[in-house]
């Protein structure tokens, strides 16, 4: 019952901060976030799950609970951990919370709305990364749009109303395509499920595949919904040529935003592709293995390419995110132990970097009301303990050692150098060449901004970030750093759950 | 397991309470005429219908109408003029359900009006004929619960009687109402020519014997089928019978337009179910008509979703936008019906009943939400409503609920009502593939009804307020109706494994 109750507690905290006054509600917020933070926690020192999940693991905090019956197939409340899901529930807990006290500072207007959406959030995050029945999966993969949809169309920047149609649209289209597929597949499975469980599909799907639907045959079925639900999933990670919905999203949302939008829902793309698509599907991995590969070196490249562009901060951020994903992708297609394992590192790693750097970029916004690389300068003059996190962060992104990008990044190449599928040394050294560029567009980006004379004319005192916000971030680079000098806190149990699928591959 | 046996009228009584309400509110009035106790009569008029819905609820789960041991089986009343079965008490939770939802709302939006008891009776005594209308297994108890729904509804959408827009949508309701009962009446009328019957059951015994002086009437047969379909389309507001639905709404008062959107499309839709399932068993009356009459509901359902999606996205005025969008889930429901000509055709009229529940809370809520505009006095297009959330986010909150929920987004009931009639309709088409161009057609209807759904959700949200507004009031009945609204919506989702069993074993019943 643990994880339901994390679930409801978010929830609940969620219905109590909205109806509490503005004044308070953020303190609030961050009071009843503190339980679900601990109580992850105390779930991953509890930890005693092995396996996966969908693959007839031994799972963790497993319940499961009758629902409906749809039509011939059952659905159920079914919920459990493994070393794939909690990790990233324990990245959702704790990003909440940090999120929940940096916006302490620049939000203020209709706070109890605010704080009550990112608790809703939570709970949803949660759910996603708990959940193993599709339909309830779905659910909370669905309820996560809303609430960001008004996160960014209310609190966000000028054009916050175009950004936050652009990401309802662009990832509830997504949703819908890779739901149609889905449901064909399990429609096409016959006889052999009887339920929207995810490890009976998976199983079944491992056994023999679907039979056949529509006058399709079954082989071309499988097919066709590996593509359509990894073009669905591609969306939400996203993958060039998907991703022209983030940068706008990441810039228009506030900082809180941001930091769970890169933090924890591009995770979600990313989290579906592993479970569903390479999981689910390792021949038709081993068939597009190739252009898999070239997409997601791509994503890297043209990625840093597009930040290397960018002279708003937030904006070289949110591009980087892009090249970032690309690596998991990268990771995951590889299809060894190490490729997908470090995948899984890099979805954690990159949460913690990506909601480090989105803080101190919101954090230096809050002082002096610009993001323009241009108009800075000097800024380690005024801000010098966020500066420093910036700089940290921005090392963390390159793959600075004993931090955890470096980690990620090094399991990721490793395990994609050694991979089966063809022409794996030359997309591994591509992708290598993209971590030149991040180094390129990180060092320009914070020599101007913050080494050199303070030039910047305003009316106000740029000052020192306040407290708050320089313990949450300081808090982040904690995780980061344990996570880079110790990767094995979380690496041995996102292995054991990985090395099932990596068995059930070709390759 | 009867621990008290009650005589068997008592099955009504759901029925019953309503009527007993409506008296007890005349009854106030004449003891206390043009009274404005607002408390009085609301309380009188909730505390009816709750009881109602009470009872309904406990003869579903006691097992009244619901065959096998320990159940009382189907109950026939007054030489099977009635049928208490558990497609009877479905819908008559229904009816309570928004009945109450209504009359907790009619509390503020009525405040400074005179009429107060006339307008709950009438209420009540429309209630009571939606609630019979579910109860009735004959031609003529039909017509008259149809007749007793249609005049307290003539006289509720023109009870604003200062506002012109109000008369006149009540005269252009009642006018095409008294077209459509003429129509209705002569269908029934032309049926009894034909099978010599005005009981459904006894309608269809004719059909199955193959009497030849039955297939020698097969022309006048068709017709008056034809015609019962047209009295059936009026009252849900289905193509080519919808044109009053925007006008009645937009001049109705908003409780009216949730209580007429809701419930009254419901009772139009148990009359159609029990008809065509229980008096034109579909082979026979194919065997004497030579046409199948689901042909007719499938041409229905897709023109009727296609039209009220498509003129939903026109409109610039909130409460048309609704009525419209009301007319596409007419459409929907009417999937119900065409899905009968397939094998497990129960279970897609199952899904259609279910989505018909789900439809009573979020539809109603968000007239009643209009209401609530209209008591604010914010003006009535989609820039009226701008920016509300930042005076009202709880009730801002509870619109996009069922905004989100009408337009089928999960995690809400909509999603899953419709994802339900979607996969049993699916199911079904492997017998029928005709069947696979309706599911195509509630696919792309849906998908379109998100714009004009989440268009309101933006203005309520995210623009900007034209004008700066007082602060609002905040009318406690009102919110209580809409907040409990916006629960059901949410909380059914749990409970949809009961429900929709209980919605399919009641269309089972009499598809047999």
């Amino acid at each position: 019952m643990m994880i339901e109750a994390l679930i409801a507690v978010a929830l609940i905290g969620a219905l109590v901060t909205f109806i509490a006054p503005n004044r308070i509600a953020g303190k609030l917020a961050f009071a009843i976030s503190l339980v679900p933070a601990a109580l992850s926690l105390w779930l991953l020192a509890a930890f005693d799950g092995s396996g996966n999940a969908l693959l007839d693991g031994e799972l963790a905090f497993e319940s499961q609970a009758a629902w409906l019956e749809v039509g011939d197939y059952s659905i159920s409340w079914f919920v459990g951990l493994d070393g794939i899901s909690l990790p990233l529930v324990v990245l959702t807990t704790i990003l909440c919370t940090l999120a929940i006290v940096s916006s302490w500072t620049p939000i203020d207007e209709r706070e109890s709305q605010f704080y009550g959406l990112i608790l809703f959030i939570e709970a949803n995050l949660i759910g996603v990364f708990s959940a193993l029945d599709f339909f309830l999966w779905f659910v909370f993969w669905e309820a996560v749009l809303i609430p960001m949809y008004l996160l960014i169309g209310i609190w966000g920047g000028p054009r916050r109303k175009y950004a936050a149609i652009k990401f309802f649209v662009y990832t509830n289209v997504a949703s819908l395509v890779m739901f149609g597929a889905f449901i064909a597949l399990v429609f096409g499975l016959g006889d052999s499920v009887t339920s929207f469980a995810l490890p009976e599909i998976a199983t079944a799907m491992l056994d023999g595949g679907p039979e056949g639907l529509f006058g399709l045959g079954g082989t071309t079925l499988a097919s066709v919904v590996f593509v359509a639900m990894f073009l669905g999933f591609a969306v939400k990670v996203p993958i060039v040529p998907f991703h022209t919905w983030l940068p706008d999203a990441h810039v228009e949302a506030p900082t809180p935003a941001s930091v769970l939008l890169a933090g924890v829902l591009l995770k979600m793309g990313t989290y579906a592709l592993l479970r569903f698509n390479f999981t689910m599907f390792p021949d038709q991995v081993a068939a597009y293995a190739v252009p898999i590969a070239a997409i997601a070196v791509i994503s890297v490249i043209y990625g840093a390419m597009l930040a290397l562009a960018q002279t708003d901060l937030k904006r070289i951020v949110a591009y980087s995110s892009v090249s970032s994903m690309g690596y998991v992708i990268l990771g995951l297609v590889a299809y060894t132990q190490f490729g997908v394992g470090g995948a899984t590192f890099q979805m954690v790693s990159h949460g913690l970097i990506s909601g480090l750097m989105f803080m101190a970029v919101g954090v230096i916004y809050n002082a002096t009301h610009t993001r323009m690389v241009t108009d800075m300068s000097g800024m380690a003059d005024r801000m010098p303990i966020a500066v420093g996190i910036l700089i940290a962060g921005a090392f963390g992104y390159m793959g600075l050692p004993l931090m955890s990008g470096f980690a990620a990044e090094y399991f990721i190449f490793f395990g994609a150098f050694g991979s089966g599928i063809p022409y794996a040394p030359l997309f591994t050294a591509l992708a290598m060449f993209g971590i030149v560029i991040v180094a390129g567009y990180l060092l320009f980006a914070l020599q101007r901004t913050v080494f050199g004379p303070y030039r910047l004319e305003t009316d106000y005192e740029v000052g020192r970030a306040p407290v708050h916000d320089v313990a949450s971030m300081v808090v982040l680079l904690g995780l980061i750093i344990a996570l880079g000098v110790a990767p094995d806190l979380i690496f041995d149990m996102i292995t054991d759950a990985i090395d099932p699928i990596i068995q059930g591959g070709e390759f | 397991m009867a621990v008290l046996q009650l005589p068997e009228w008592t099955a009504l009584a759901p029925a019953l309470i309503l009527a007993g309400t409506a008296l007890i509110l005349f009854l106030i009035d004449s003891i206390d005429p043009h009274s404005t106790n607002r408390t009085l009569l609301a309380g009188t008029a909730v505390v009816g219908s709750l009881s109602s819905l009470a009872v309904a609820v406990w003869y579903t789960a006691a097992g009244v109408g619901a065959t096998g041991i320990d159940n009382y089986g189907v109950i026939d009343l007054l030489g099977g003029q009635f049928v208490v079965d558990q497609l009877a008490l479905y819908f008559m939770i229904i009816i309570a359900v928004v009945t109450a939802l209504v009359a907790v709302a009619s509390y503020d939006y009525l405040r400074d009006h005179t009429y107060q008891a006339e307008y709950y009776s009438l209420v009540m005594l429309a209630a009571t004929g939606m609630s019979t209308m579910a109860a009735s297994n004959s031609l003529v108890t039909i017509f008259i619960a149809l007749e007793l729904t249609s005049l307290p509804s003539y006289a509720l959408v023109a009870i604003l009687k200062d506002n012109r827009g109000s008369v006149e949508a009540g005269l252009k309701y009642f006018l095409i109402g008294a077209v459509s009962s003429a129509i209705f009446v002569y269908g029934v009328s032309l049926v009894y020519g034909a099978t010599g019957s005005l009981q459904l059951t006894n309608i269809a015994a004719v059909l199955e014997s193959g009497d030849g002086a039955v297939a020698e009437m097969d022309g006048l047969l068709g017709l008056g089928i034809l015609m019962l379909i047209g009295g059936i389309a009026f009252k849900t507001a289905s193509v080519p019978f919808h044109f009053w639905a925007p006008e009645a709404y937009e001049g109705a008062p908003a409780p009216i337009a949730a209580f007429l959107s809701s419930a009254s499309k419901a009772a139009g839709f148990v009359l159609a179910f029990r008809v065509f399932t229980t008096a034109f068993p579909l082979e026979a009356t194919t065997a004497v008509i030579g046409v199948d009459w689901t042909l007719a509901f499938v041409i229905l359902a897709i023109v009727t979703m296609t039209v009220g999606n498509f003129a939903a996205a026109t409109q610039e005025n909130v409460k048309r936008m609704l009525a419209y969008s009301s007319i596409g889930h007419a459409g929907y429901v009417l999937i119900g019906l065409a899905g009968l000509s397939a094998d497990g055709g129960e279970l897609v009229m199952g899904a259609a009943m279910m989505h018909l529940l789900v439809y009573g809370f979020m539809n109603t809520g968000a007239f009643l939400f209009v209401g609530l505009a209209e008591y604010w006095g914010v003006g009535r297009t989609f820039e009226d409503y701008n920016g509300l959330s930042t005076q009202a986010p709880f009730a801002c909150g509870a619109m996009a609920i069922f905004m989100f929920s009408l337009a089928g987004v999960p995690p809400f009931s909509g999603f899953w009502s419709k994802y339900l009639l979607y996969t049993e309709l699916i199911n079904a088409a492997a017998d029928n593939t005709l069947l696979l161009v309706l599911a195509a057609a509630l696919v792309i209807n849906s998908a379109l009804s998100l714009y004009y759904y989440s268009r309101l959700v933006k203005a309520l949200w995210i623009e900007e307020p034209i004008l700066d507004r007082d602060s609002l009031a905040q009318p406690t009945a009102l919110y209580a109706a809409i907040v409990a609204a916006a629960v059901m919506t949410v909380v059914l989702l749990p409970a949809f494994g009961p429900i929709a069993d209980a919605a399919t074993e009641a269309a089972a019943a009499v598809v047999t």
